[in-house]
């Protein structure tokens, strides 16, 4: 679906004369219908690569391929948004019109498509993301986590094959973090569509097929959920952090439990813990 | 330094169409030193009140006395409430706006006719409180520093007026786990060793539940669960009915005695799961 090859990308401060390489030589892929979630500090580069994957970023150095679309290629841009969208962090930001319906319809508006094809889009996104009882609200009177599903759906409506989301539950309310999640989970398990998620929630990461965990523009640890997080020292170190549970199964351990140190979820937890009682 | 909140009541677009009740009849007493977490969902009043405490907002009825003085009467002299009440709304690094730390974090002081010793001195304690050292940032500009930097020259600046009370809307929102540890590791100490009134705005039951005293709870509008952690996560249904939840370990907790283990509830923090599992799997 999406391949990084080599990719750098520098930033230049023209006033100072001085560069920071954001990212690093970074190379991987990510699957059609894969859940890939990136983890890193603030200004680890994170970022910075999810904007090359639908070319609001062009790399300064390696190769960006969307669908065999390489974003160094102008001629490709629309092509590549049509396929890869982006939902950001602050719902206020990214909501342009004064009804729900009309927000959605923006989308498919601008890449021409016919209005009945429109009105049967906006429909079948909101109804995705549980939202068809507002079409008719005024975006202002919604919470957050609301908002962020009629961003979802705006974006649904330019029927994407991927969507990057860049920490967009980070301003939410622990019942918007919630809807927010459960709607992604639901568009990839679903609707297969590819996910990738930047977060700084460790309990969202858990949900995914597979962590990428950059560091100083560079991929530093790439696997499964478990597997990343069963290196809680490592993790630490970096600078992050692991799921509540996996840190209680590491603390437990340090104190000489013999318990396994790859638990994640609660269940995972209270099934261990009933197995040593 | 307390704060005595009685029969709150805040109107939005008072007699039109969208007229809304954003505070209800709130009544809360915060004493000297506490350190209060206040959770509610979006649009529950939180940030309402906060802008009450520091004399942003005016009530329609009800009020607000701070050191004896009620603070809503018209002719209150607004710098008496800002010099004692610190507020550090949510992502403060956007208001950073000088061409250095020193100075950004200068200004406020500055516009209290201090001293340029006083001044001076304040930007340094207040730099040394958040954790940035003077002399390695004090003539950098603000704009070339990381988020979680960013967000702590903007609390030093806050700091720096030496308030009494420091109210805090979620100040970790956007940051990662070392830069959200850090700074809530400062809060605190802003508590223990320079005896400060904490109020913490906060989204994560985790966060609150390792460094609040106390939790209020608003929905809408209204101030529903006042108390100890232990006191106010008990209430999970009435929580999770509000859109809030309760700490990760506390469900753990609670699916562990639905299988029979005979487990303390008062449970909120990994700390603390950890010493009553170990004493579970000793005494067994």
């Amino acid at each position: 679906m999406i391949l990084c090859k080599d990719v750098s990308y520098k930033y230049e401060d023209a006033d100072k004369g001085n560069s920071k390489l954001a990212v690093d030589h970074v190379t991987f892929e990510v699957k059609k219908g894969e859940f890939l979630v990136i983890l890193g500090r603030n200004g680890s580069g994170k970022s910075t690569i999810a904007k090359h994957m639908n070319a609001l970023l062009i790399p300064t150095g390696g190769k960006v391929y969307v669908e065999n679309f390489d974003t160094c290629d102008e001629k490709n841009i629309w092509n590549i948004r049509n396929k890869a969208g982006m939902v950001f962090q602050n719902p206020d930001n990214q909501i342009v019109a004064t009804i729900v319906e009309e927000d959605v319809a923006f989308g498919p508006e601008n890449l021409g498509v016919l209005p009945e094809e429109i009105r049967l889009r906006v429909d079948d996104c909101l109804k995705r993301v549980n939202m068809q009882e507002y079409k008719r609200y005024a975006p202002h009177l919604l919470s957050g986590g609301q908002k962020q599903r009629v961003a979802i759906a705006g974006v649904l409506a330019m029927r994407p094959d991927c969507i990057i989301f860049d920490e967009s539950t980070a301003m939410l309310d622990p019942s918007g973090r919630r809807e927010v999640m459960n709607t992604i989970k639901e568009i990839n398990g679903k609707y297969n569509m590819t996910v990738i998620l930047i977060t700084h929630y460790m309990e969202e990461a858990v949900e995914a097929n597979r962590i990428i965990v950059m560091d100083e523009g560079k991929i530093i640890m790439e696997g499964t959920p478990r597997n990343i997080f069963s290196q809680v020292g490592k993790m630490k170190d970096i600078g992050l952090d692991v799921p509540q549970m996996t840190e209680l199964a590491y603390e437990l351990r340090a104190n000489g439990v013999n318990i396994r140190s790859d638990i994640l979820t609660i269940d995972e937890m209270v099934s261990e813990l009933c197995r040593l009682k | 330094m307390s704060i005595k909140i009685e029969n709150l009541t805040h109107i939005y677009m008072k007699n039109s169409p969208f007229e809304k009740k954003a505070l209800d009849d709130v009544n809360i007493e915060i004493k000297d030193g506490e350190f209060v977490a206040l959770i509610g969902h979006t649009g529950s009043g939180k940030s309402t009140l906060i802008q009450h405490i520091n004399g942003l907002l005016k009530p329609d009825s009800g009020k607000i006395i701070v050191d004896g003085v009620d603070i809503t009467e018209k002719k209150i002299n607004l710098s008496f409430i800002r010099k004692k009440i610190g507020l550090v709304f949510q992502y403060p690094e956007y208001q950073l706006f000088e061409e250095t730390i020193e100075k950004d974090i200068a200004f406020g002081p500055k516009n209290l006719g201090l001293s340029d010793d006083d001044i001076n001195n304040r930007v340094k304690r207040a730099m040394n409180i958040v954790g940035l050292k003077y002399e390695e940032y004090k003539d950098r500009s603000p704009f070339d520093l990381s988020g979680g930097q960013k967000r702590r020259v903007a609390i030093a600046g806050v700091v720096a007026m030496e308030p009494r009370v420091l109210i805090l809307d979620e100040p970790t929102a956007g940051l990662d786990p070392k830069g959200r540890d850090d700074i809530l590791g400062e809060i605190k100490s802003l508590q223990k060793e320079y005896k400060l009134t904490i109020i913490l705005v906060s989204h994560s039951m985790e966060d609150v539940a390792k460094l609040a005293d106390r939790i209020i709870v608003m929905h809408n509008g209204r101030c529903i669960l006042d108390g100890s952690p232990v006191q106010v996560f008990k209430e999970i249904d009435t929580l999770e009915s509000v859109g809030l939840a309760v700490p990760q370990v506390t469900y753990m907790v609670r699916k562990l005695k639905h299988e029979g283990i005979n487990i303390s509830e008062d449970i909120f923090t990994i700390e603390q799961a950890k010493e009553e599992i170990l004493r579970l799997l000793n005494k067994g």
